[in-house]
């Protein structure tokens, strides 16, 4: 059966108010490799449908992955005996319709990828461990692709179809005894964009600054956050930035007396926070497609239009991540969440070695990695830095220093920032296994909290 | 405890031709070359609720099935390299299909491999496995479940201080049936429970807030770990102290940043030892097939049998047989048998987390049986296996531990964790702080975390409780591996004390 025939045969066996059907039909590939050789790799094939019964206020919530005719019918019934067991959601509301929602190509076929996508790329990869092992160091990394086109269909009218390509390479270079080593990461739809020897050289350049080693003690320093360290600090903040936690005191956007701090001033540099689902070359999609609810999207919510919005702007927090429910509440528009994040400043247009340029002394980093939140009543994270940190001196790279832990607030981070460079789509090296379509701009934060030496390397 | 015995591949997955299956599928890939093949076919049941104050934010029931294929083909003149195929329709057909894709894909990559794939040997196993449980939570209505957490909420509720309560539970029966070219047929059951309530504290004026959750470990169980009895949890106790406990803690004094002697309870040892001896005993991190994404780790292979890791009280087993353990089955996804052994003994590594691969390339003879996928359309790894810090016979208990502390603090509960990428410098929080002072304890502490080198915590441990004190704690969620994986693993452990460990304030942290 087509995704559309299984949707609509769900809604046909369909006995409540309302239903909603998903059906995620996927394909992925991906390499793997460790010290100049492959590890593991595998494609996979897959469809998940997942039926939302509607029994007036009441929700039940049932997917499977094995999707014959006979599992059809037993995914609706076992969703509509989940809503005849449920209470009354406080989030209900009416289900979108097509005149609510935006039009989508329902008919087309579900998007495939295949190991041929690595076509191309694998032979370079070849080519990158032969160079790697003349230089005397190794690759590690991983590359996949994934298609999965999903369409919802609803009693209410809705036909929509999206499909979402996801793609990314990381690629660590490492020295023989581990003293040295960096990363690079990308995020990609196709596979097409990927240059693996333009990131070989990145890593090459990076090990060549390693050989001088630096001592320097925990401390408090001058810090240039690359994209990537950005992005995944951006985007730890993104998940806190629920309204209903919020408005119910819950998180570091809660105001004091009662309330949310929309409308604070958040940063002195006029920097934009935002989302977008036509971010140009990370494209999410556009409505949304929730399998269940949460406090952060609700189910009755399915096929709502996903539009451009701006969580900070000028440096003052403009949005909360909400629901129609949520903003019921706090009186805010509703602003859903959108499957990708952008941090820019306005003017800015300064790159990353421009910025290491104008630094007299100060850190440079590469990444982040094990980032925890601590308190969240400031949104305290805590964390390491990996695969890279450098001591500018002058304008110029002097070394490389050891890792350090740091605790650092996101929210810190911005309002204390001191400079943004130019933002570029960047993929965040902890937080990439689920959230690779960032657009970050690189920061210098004057004071940033390294809170004790780690010996890892 | 009763134990269900129904046969697996009957009673979970009787409607599935597993039969033909594994012959389509090891058939095709004997008839394409391949040295091995092994087929998974599973199917993962689980519910997840949520509530907050009492109502339910999340209600999601879903059904994972799906057909793995891995091969080991020696392709022309390169080196034998795996392969691996999966997909959601179980069929023969498509298991046919699945191995010629797994050929493919190891004909594609095999230029790219320079290792040849080779495994330790195994006996051949036929049999099935239940993990030890007695009710099905997959059978109990979802109305009874949200039922017991909105009335443990409501208790919460009720309580002076408590602004909200949080619950939430996640049930999970995992049933695999696994073949492969050498005849080993394997197929079992696993059920496990995970269940938290959260009390929050607010003050509306300053807007500061505190949280305590329940200690509850996630548990290789069924439903009865929420309706109490048989070493199950005693959720009424718990409920009753913990908004007692989470006032305390709101009115607490804020910690003095410094070196303190702690003791740490089990339900916070656990995760430092998830984090600081668990990962850093797995062969494929020591190897470098972590590099790029969890880390390596600071105990190499050259370090095996020298490597003081702790002191000489420290003895760490790997197991995948305790009962009730998270990662205990009855076989691994390698086709490999379930084992107890040593990692750390008299405060020195002996030991590592193996699967077939890893076993036959350093050496070391037979796997102890660590490999693992969390979903048939995942490749196995070399997963965790349970890692458990073993109690002194005859030891102290926990109020004899604290007694020999003069000033310190007493750390329940897990929280925050973080760890780098050669699991040397951690950093972890907690639910309850307790200050010791002269061997006794005095109030709660807030505002703590506490960081370390592993080396020179697990040097730093002077005495393990008894076995009085044991208890097994865990998690669901352990990820590792690209594509990402999680694993359920359990960790168990006494009541310990470490000297002379830094003590952060978080809130100080935070400044500038």
């Amino acid at each position: 059966m087509t995704p559309q025939e299984v949707a609509e045969r769900a809604l046909a066996l369909s006995r409540t108010d309302g239903c909603i059907v998903l059906v995620d039909d996927s394909t992925s590939a991906n390499l793997r490799w460790a010290g100049n050789t492959l590890t593991t790799n595998g494609v996979t094939e897959g469809r998940t449908l997942t039926v939302l019964a509607f029994d007036g206020a009441r929700l039940g919530a049932v997917s499977r992955t094995r999707v014959t005719a006979d599992a059809i019918e037993a995914t609706v019934r076992a969703a509509e005996d989940a809503a005849a067991e449920s209470e009354p959601e406080d989030d209900a509301a009416p289900l979108i319709t097509p005149a609510e929602s935006v039009s989508a190509s329902w008919e087309e076929p579900a998007e495939r990828t295949s190991i041929g996508v690595f076509e191309r790329f694998a032979p370079a990869l070849r080519d990158a461990f032969g160079a790697a092992g003349a230089a005397g160091h190794s690759l590690y990394g991983y590359a996949e692709h994934e298609l999965t086109t999903t369409y919802l269909a609803s009693s209410t009218g809705l036909r929509l179809r999206h499909p979402q390509p996801h793609g990314r390479l990381e690629l660590t270079a490492r020295t023989p005894n581990g003293d040295r080593s960096s990363w690079t990461g990308q995020g990609t739809r196709d596979f097409r964009d990927v240059d693996i020897a333009a990131h070989a050289r990145v890593l090459a350049q990076r090990l060549d600054w390693s050989r001088r080693r630096l001592e320097l003690p925990a401390g408090r320093y001058e810090t240039l956050l690359p994209p990537s360290a950005v992005g995944d600090l951006m985007v730890y903040a993104y998940w806190s930035m629920t309204a209903l936690d919020a408005v119910e005191g819950r998180t570091a956007f809660r105001k004091p007396g009662g309330g949310t701090r929309i409308g604070e001033r958040l940063a002195e540099l006029p920097l934009r926070l935002y989302s977008d689902p036509e971010m140009s070359g990370l494209q999410a999609a556009p409505f949304i497609a929730a399998g269940a609810s949460s406090r952060r999207v609700s189910a009755f919510d399915n096929g709502l239009p996903l539009r451009s919005t701006d969580w900070i702007r000028d440096g003052e927090l403009t949005a909360l991540v909400q629901t129609r429910h949520s903003a019921g509440i706090t009186g805010q528009p509703v602003t859903a969440q959108v499957g990708n994040l952008g941090l820019e400043a306005a003017g800015s247009q300064a790159s990353l070695d421009e910025m290491v340029a104008t630094t007299q002394r100060g850190l440079l980093l590469t990444c982040l990695w094990y980032v925890r939140m601590v308190d969240p009543q400031t949104l305290l994270v805590t964390g390491l830095t990996r695969d890279g940190v450098f001591l500018v001196e002058g304008g110029e790279v002097a070394g490389a220093v050891t890792n350090f832990r740091f605790n650092e607030s996101p929210l810190d981070v911005l309002a204390r920032a001191t400079e943004a460079g130019r933002a570029e789509p960047t993929l965040p090296r902890e937080f990439g296994d689920y959230f690779t379509r960032t657009r970050m701009a690189p920061l210098r934060v004057p004071d940033f909290n390294m809170s004790s030496v780690s010996p890892a390397s | 405890m009763p134990i269900p015995t129904t046969d697996p591949r009957t009673d979970d997955l009787g409607d599935l031709p597993l039969d033909a299956v594994t012959d389509a599928a090891l058939s095709r890939a004997r008839e394409l070359g391949a040295v091995h093949a092994d087929v998974r076919v599973e199917r993962t049941a689980s519910r997840a609720l949520r509530l907050s104050d009492g109502r339910v934010q999340t209600a999601h029931t879903g059904e994972d099935v799906g057909l793995a294929v891995r091969v080991v083909v020696a392709a022309g003149a390169h080196h034998s390299t795996w392969g691996f195929a999966a997909g959601t329709d179980v069929s023969a057909d498509a298991a046919a299909r699945l191995a010629s894709a797994a050929v493919d894909v190891a004909a594609v990559t095999a230029p790219v491999n320079t290792e040849p794939v080779e495994l330790a040997d195994e006996p051949v196993h036929q049999g099935t496995w239940i993990s030890s449980y007695a009710v099905d939570p997959l059978d109990v209505p979802e109305r009874d479940q949200v039922g017991l957490l909105a009335e443990l909420s409501g208790r919460l509720l009720r309580a002076d201080g408590v602004r909200h309560a949080d619950a939430s539970m996640l049930a999970v029966k995992e049933v695999k049936f696994y073949a492969d070219l050498a005849g080993t047929r394997t197929a079992q059951r696993r059920v496990r429970m995970q269940a938290e309530l959260q009390a929050m504290w607010i003050d509306d004026e300053s807007g500061r807030f505190e949280s305590m959750r329940t200690l509850a470990p996630p548990a290789g169980r069924g439903w009865e770990w929420m309706t109490g009895g048989d070493g199950c949890w005693d959720w009424d106790r718990e409920i009753a102290e913990l908004p007692g406990l989470l006032l305390e803690k709101a009115t607490a004094p804020s910690v003095a940043a410094g070196t303190y002697d702690l003791v740490i309870d089990p339900s916070n040892l656990w995760l430092t030892i998830h984090e600081s001896i668990g990962h850093a005993t797995e062969l494929d991190r020591a190897l470098g097939y972590e590099a790029n994404y969890a880390g390596t780790t600071f105990a190499t292979f050259d370090r095996l049998g020298n490597l003081q890791y702790g002191s000489p009280v420290m003895h760490v087993t790997g197991d995948r047989t305790a009962e009730h353990g998270l990662a205990t089955v009855g076989w691994d996804d390698d086709g490999v048998a379930a084992q107890t052994w040593d990692l750390v003994r008299d405060g020195v590594l002996v030991g590592y987390q193996l699967d077939r691969r890893m076993a036959r390339l350093q050496g070391l003879g037979r796997s102890n049986g660590c490999a693992f996928a969390d979903a048939p359309h995942h490749m196995p790894l070399q997963r965790m296996a349970n890692v458990s810090l073993q109690p002194a016979a005859g030891g102290p208990s926990t109020d004899e531990l604290i007694a020999g502390v003069d000033d310190g603090i007493y750390v329940v509960g897990d929280n925050s964790w973080s760890i780098d990428m050669q699991r040397y410098n951690f950093q972890f929080t907690g639910q309850r702080f307790y200050r010791i002072r002269d061997g006794h304890l005095a109030g709660q502490l807030r505002d703590v975390a506490y960081q370390a080198n592993t080396v020179d915590f697990w040097n730093a441990m002077d005495a393990v409780g008894g076995p009085q004190t044991y208890v097994l704690g865990g998690a669901f969620n352990c990820g590792k591996g690209q594509p990402a994986q999680v694993a359920p693993v359990s960790h168990g452990c006494p009541t310990a004390r470490f000297r002379g460990i830094r003590v952060l304030n978080t809130t100080a942290e935070g400044h500038r």
